[in-house]
């Protein structure tokens, strides 16, 4: 296939998973942010913003992190690349650039997240703060276009390269957004302030298990109240949970392998995928919290990043 | 005023029906207005539900697409199809004929018959193609020709098309949405089918590929992207086709040979279907500023790496100018009168068409020769004395770049609009397949219908609307 | 006289050229006025030159490479024997009759100041109506540095009253075509008592029944004589351009030329540097 196909069709998925992601992040910071001062930190919104890996930015242009600053911020700036907003109009473009590989209802779910928020922009008076009542229905919309866009695409295209491209471009943004999340409340996460544990701990940890959809699935596998060292253990070494970053890697060196064989060649960024997997694979939780969360979660991301590198290289640059 | 009459496709002017409109004409008799409303109705569903895909290219919504669709037919018999088949292919023949030559030997501007300068001077002429040889001499893969019917056996080319001619896609989904809604009227004629185009098109296309790419040429389409206003057509011809719609920058050109980026590295392609225009298809050699194009296309044409569907300079041939001249060139190549007939054109640079012109002012359309959309012309008829004036200036000052026509009364057929079924004027753009083999046209082609009383414009832009056209086996 | 040349063309990409693909117009060939002795090309890089002829008889290569390109050398070098003819171009190589010369370009479009131009120049016949033409532009851009240039059409640079060879070269070509004489654009190299110009130099050439075509170097006010190789001539600079490269990035220019009369021991040498 056209390397420009499948460039598109990698980062069409990759910015319907960002968009979804950030909107979760925003659905559990104001959860936290809304408790009162005694259970909270007070600086969420700042660390939603380290979580979407945008505080730097958003120190160029807005002053304080305050509640409608970050969503008008994550949600409508046009300015800021990885915004909401962003996200659906890149993939909008990116879905047009390959029409003929999508399937209708795919394009569909994306096309009318794009609507839904055309519509809100146009309700909206210059200047005007958006209120919240207005924002939460848009965020459900986007989780839902990311739910719809993943169904049919899962459901009804054809097992090729188009498929497996598109979910390479998937599962490298999530993986990424797990490392994230975990990376920027790992503190909450460390042994030792388990000895503090506070009722603010048990909230933030509670918030990162449902900014992944994970709350239920946790006492499902440990049938136990929440440690920290066990959601460490599930967000990055339990292969079912599906957001794991071992589940993650399964996923990309399978999709991976399907490229391979199909083209009847192996290259680097099957190597690195295989070699990544069994590095998850082989871990222990104690062995993470030994070596620093911090650090390991940092090596990750990076690592991730170099994955997508190679296979640009290989694949989608030539 | 007077009310000028206008030759009607259903009743030829008379009482009586003509043959070919007897199922439809029955029809529409026994079907009430109102189930012809819920009939269109439906149609825009069915073109919303396609428009999914139309809304890719629309900004705002699929509404904006929808160009309007009228579901009563045009029907064409069988007979009457046949002789502007034979035209249509007749012309195309000698369209081919004469790209080869100017860009060859240039007999016709040796023996006369027409002037250099309308050649030299043209700008659609490319200096860089003379000397050049299409592959089978095939220029003009794909022709356009815009025809109006003006009685029962008056049939005129209004322009060539032989550059980048669009709207093939509406022709086969009009009749993908005629089977679905009226199948039983459909079921009652024996109509010629058109769903082949795409196939046929295909097959042409590899007819023409270079010698040396083998039995399985690869074929691509070349878009100017996702802004162009035709991209839709574009990739729904590339799905059609089942060839990779390409940009510029997925192709790049390596020692004369063309290939295209792909996830398994480059991959050789032998024929591009381009739908690029001249000047922007290779920065090298035309316009330095183009991004669309593909760096060094026409030096790998040259070396006969790759073909080019329609060949680049094939524009000259569609001029407003050139066009005069076709039937000479009909009769300079081929030895035999043209069957189409061209519309009566003075050439005002000749004196006597001049002198002509001026007494008729009043009656004629004149056109700038190298104008498009309708600027720089003149509409006698409806033109106050001022203009009049006013254009005659410009007219008499530079009279080479003007054409005279008699505004033409274009024919009618029945039409579902507002104030129920009434007659409207149309024109046809039949598409005419060249290939190594020789030419096709799929039976029919695109209806154009000015949905306005009494209008003869029926372009898209100013409310015109298609419709299906059915060429039938004579009862 | 005999001449030799060296020619060389020093291209930086910034950033490095993934895949480059360019055009070249750097070979003479050759005519009444000049005789190619020896004339090679070399770009310094892995790369195959695919030698052909342009529609208008001009002499092309065509190369492409594969990257990271940052810098890239061109040499064109030999040695040519050059007479004087009175700038008339004769048995040179002609695909196309004249009139093709009357076509417009953009950088040729006429105006009614490049028509005015044309109206000023006042002679018995086509011959001397041209030399009008030619001590008109001279005049008109008369003191300019005939380096710098920067205007995109010949219309612009009239305005601007400034402008290097290449565009006084436009201004004539346009001027004469509004004439109703064909004219057109050529490329080359001038060379006098040992000083060679820096960049290329660019003239044109237009018809006059009877005697052909002639050329017309409005920098010098001069018909081109022994000073001049004609390397490619065309509608306009496009047409004729040493080299036509494409590339994302932008480019930045070296050129270099050295011309030398063997036997004199006389040496000139000149650079200049662009950005296109």
């Amino acid at each position: 296939m056209l390397a420009r196909t499948a460039d598109n069709l990698f980062w069409l998925a990759r910015y319907v998973e960002r968009a979804e992601f950030t909107a979760r992040i925003i659905d559990i910071t104001a959860r936290l942010a809304a408790l009162p001062k005694a259970y909270g930190g007070g600086a969420e919104w700042e660390s939603a913003l380290s979580a979407v890996g945008s505080l730097d930015r958003f120190k160029e242009t807005y002053e304080n992190a305050d509640e409608a600053s970050v969503i008008e911020f994550l949600i409508f700036d046009p300015a800021n690349p990885s915004s909401i907003r962003s996200c659906i109009e890149s993939a909008r473009t990116n879905a047009r650039g390959v029409r003929t590989a999508l399937t209708a209802d795919m394009w569909q779910s994306i096309n009318s997240a794009w609507l839904e928020l055309r519509a809100l922009e146009q309700m909206r008076a210059p200047f005007e703060r958006m209120s919240r009542e207005r924002t939460d229905p848009f965020l459900d919309v986007v989780k839902s276009m990311s739910r719809d866009f993943d169904g049919a695409a899962h459901r009804n295209m054809l097992r090729n390269d188009a498929y497996w491209f598109s979910r390479l471009g998937l599962y490298m943004e999530r993986a990424d957004n797990t490392a994230r999340i975990l990376d920027v409340k790992y503190h909450v996460l460390l042994p030792e302030t388990e000895a503090v544990g506070g009722s603010l701990d048990y909230f933030q940890w509670t918030s990162i298990l449902r900014a992944v959809s994970a709350f239920t699935a946790y006492h499902w596998v440990y049938r136990q109240g929440v440690k920290p060292w066990l959601i460490a253990d599930l967000l990055i070494l339990k292969k079912e949970m599906p957001r794991s970053l071992v589940s993650c890697y399964d996923n990309l060196a399978r999709n991976l392998d399907a490229i391979g064989n199909a083209y009847g060649v192996q290259g680097p960024a099957q190597r690195h995928a295989r070699a990544m997997l069994l590095r998850l694979e082989s871990g222990s939780v104690e062995g993470v919290l030994e070596s620093g969360l911090h650090e390991f979660l940092t090596e990750f991301i990076a690592d991730n990043a170099r994955l997508g590198a190679i296979v640009a290289e290989q694949y989608l640059v030539n | 005023m007077v009310e000028q009459t206008f030759w009607d496709e259903m009743t030829g002017g008379g009482a009586d029906v003509r043959t070919v409109y007897g199922r439809v004409d029955e029809w529409l008799r026994n079907t009430p207005p109102d189930v012809l409303a819920a009939r269109r109705t439906q149609a825009e569903l069915l073109f919303r539900r396609i428009g999914i895909t139309f809304a890719v290219y629309g900004e705002k919504d699929a509404a904006e697409r929808l160009i309007p669709f009228d579901i009563i037919p045009r029907v064409i018999g069988q007979g009457e199809w046949g002789r502007m088949e034979a035209g249509l292919i007749q012309r195309v023949k000698a369209i081919n004929a004469f790209l080869c030559d100017i860009y060859g030997p240039r007999e016709i501007l040796r023996a006369g018959i027409i002037p250099s300068d309308l050649v030299f001077g043209n700008p659609a002429f490319r200096p860089e193609m003379a000397g050049k040889r299409a592959p089978h001499d095939v220029w003009v893969h794909i022709a356009g020709i815009d025809m109006v019917r003006t009685g029962e056996d008056e049939f005129y080319v209004l322009e060539d098309n032989a550059r980048t001619p669009s709207g093939v896609s509406y022709m086969l989904e009009n009749r993908e949405v005629m089977m679905r809604l009226l199948p039983d009227l459909f079921s009652n004629h024996r109509i010629a089918p058109v769903e082949n185009y795409t196939d046929l098109l295909l097959n042409c296309l590899r007819s023409v590929a270079p010698p040396r790419s083998g039995g399985e040429p690869v074929v691509a389409l070349l878009t100017p992207g996702l802004y162009n206003s035709a991209y839709y057509e574009h990739s729904f011809l590339a799905d059609r086709l089942g060839v990779e719609l390409v940009e510029g920058h997925d192709l790049s050109v390596r020692d004369g040979i063309v290939y295209m980026r792909t996830t398994q590295g480059p991959r050789r392609v032998d024929v591009l279907y381009r739908r690029i225009d001249d000047d922007f298809i290779d920065p090298l050699a035309f316009r330095p500023d183009s991004v669309l194009g593909v760096p060094g296309l026409l030096d790998a044409y040259a070396a006969g790496n790759i073909t080019l569907a329609n060949a680049i300079g094939a524009g000259v041939a569609d001029d407003k100018a050139i066009y005069t001249y076709m039937p000479e060139i009909v009769k300079f190549y081929l030895g035999e009168e043209a069957i189409l007939k061209n519309v009566p054109t003075w050439r005002c640079r000749e004196a006597d068409a001049l002198k002509y012109v001026r007494e008729h002012i009043g009656e004629l359309v004149i056109k700038e020769v190298n104008g498009s959309g309708g600027y720089g012309m003149l509409v006698g008829p409806h033109a106050t004395r001022a203009e009049i004036a006013e254009f005659e200036k410009k007219l008499v000052a530079q009279p080479d770049n003007y054409i005279a026509q008699p505004t033409l009364s274009l024919s009618t057929c029945p039409a579902f609009v507002e104030e129920g079924v009434a007659p409207r004027h149309v024109d046809l753009r039949p598409f005419v397949l060249t290939g190594a083999e020789g030419s096709r046209v799929v039976p029919g082609g695109l209806t154009r219908v000015a949905m306005r009383k009494g209008s003869l414009v029926v372009n898209s832009s100013q409310g015109g609307g298609t419709k299906d056209t059915w060429v039938i086996e004579d009862a | 006289m005999r001449i030799q040349i060296h020619h060389e063309i020093v291209q930086t990409f910034d950033p490095a050229a993934k895949g480059l693909i360019e055009s070249l117009r750097l070979t003479p060939r050759s005519h009444e006025g000049q005789h190619v002795i020896e004339w090679r090309i070399d770009v310094e890089a892995d790369c195959r030159l695919r030698r052909s002829e342009d529609a208008f008889g001009n002499q092309t290569d065509m190369f492409s490479l594969q990257g990271p390109v940052d810098t890239l050398r061109i040499v064109a070098e030999g040695v040519i024997e050059t007479f004087d003819c009175a700038g008339v171009v004769r048995n040179s190589i002609e695909r196309f009759p004249p009139e093709l010369f009357l076509r417009d370009t953009q950088s040729t479009a006429p105006n009614a100041a490049l028509r005015a131009l044309g109206a000023s120049a006042k002679g018995e016949g086509r011959i001397e109506r041209l030399h009008a033409l030619l001590v008109a532009v001279h005049e008109r851009f008369e003191g300019v540095d005939a380096q710098s240039s920067g205007a995109t059409s010949a219309a612009q640079a009239l305005a601007d009253g400034k402008g290097g060879a290449r565009d006084l070269a436009h201004v004539f070509v346009a001027a004469s075509r509004t004439m109703g004489v064909p004219a057109r654009f050529v490329s080359g190299h001038y060379f006098d008592d040992g000083e060679a110009t820096a960049q290329c130099h660019a003239w044109a050439e237009a018809y006059v029944e009877k005697i052909g075509w002639i050329g017309f170097d409005p920098v010098h006010c001069i018909c081109p004589h022994e000073s001049h190789v004609r390397i490619a001539c065309g509608l306009d600079w496009l047409d004729a351009a040493p080299v036509r490269a494409a590339s994302p990035g932008t480019i930045g220019e070296t050129t270099s030329i050295r011309v030398r009369q063997p036997g004199q021991h006389q040496s000139a040498s000149a650079r200049t540097q662009s950005q296109q």
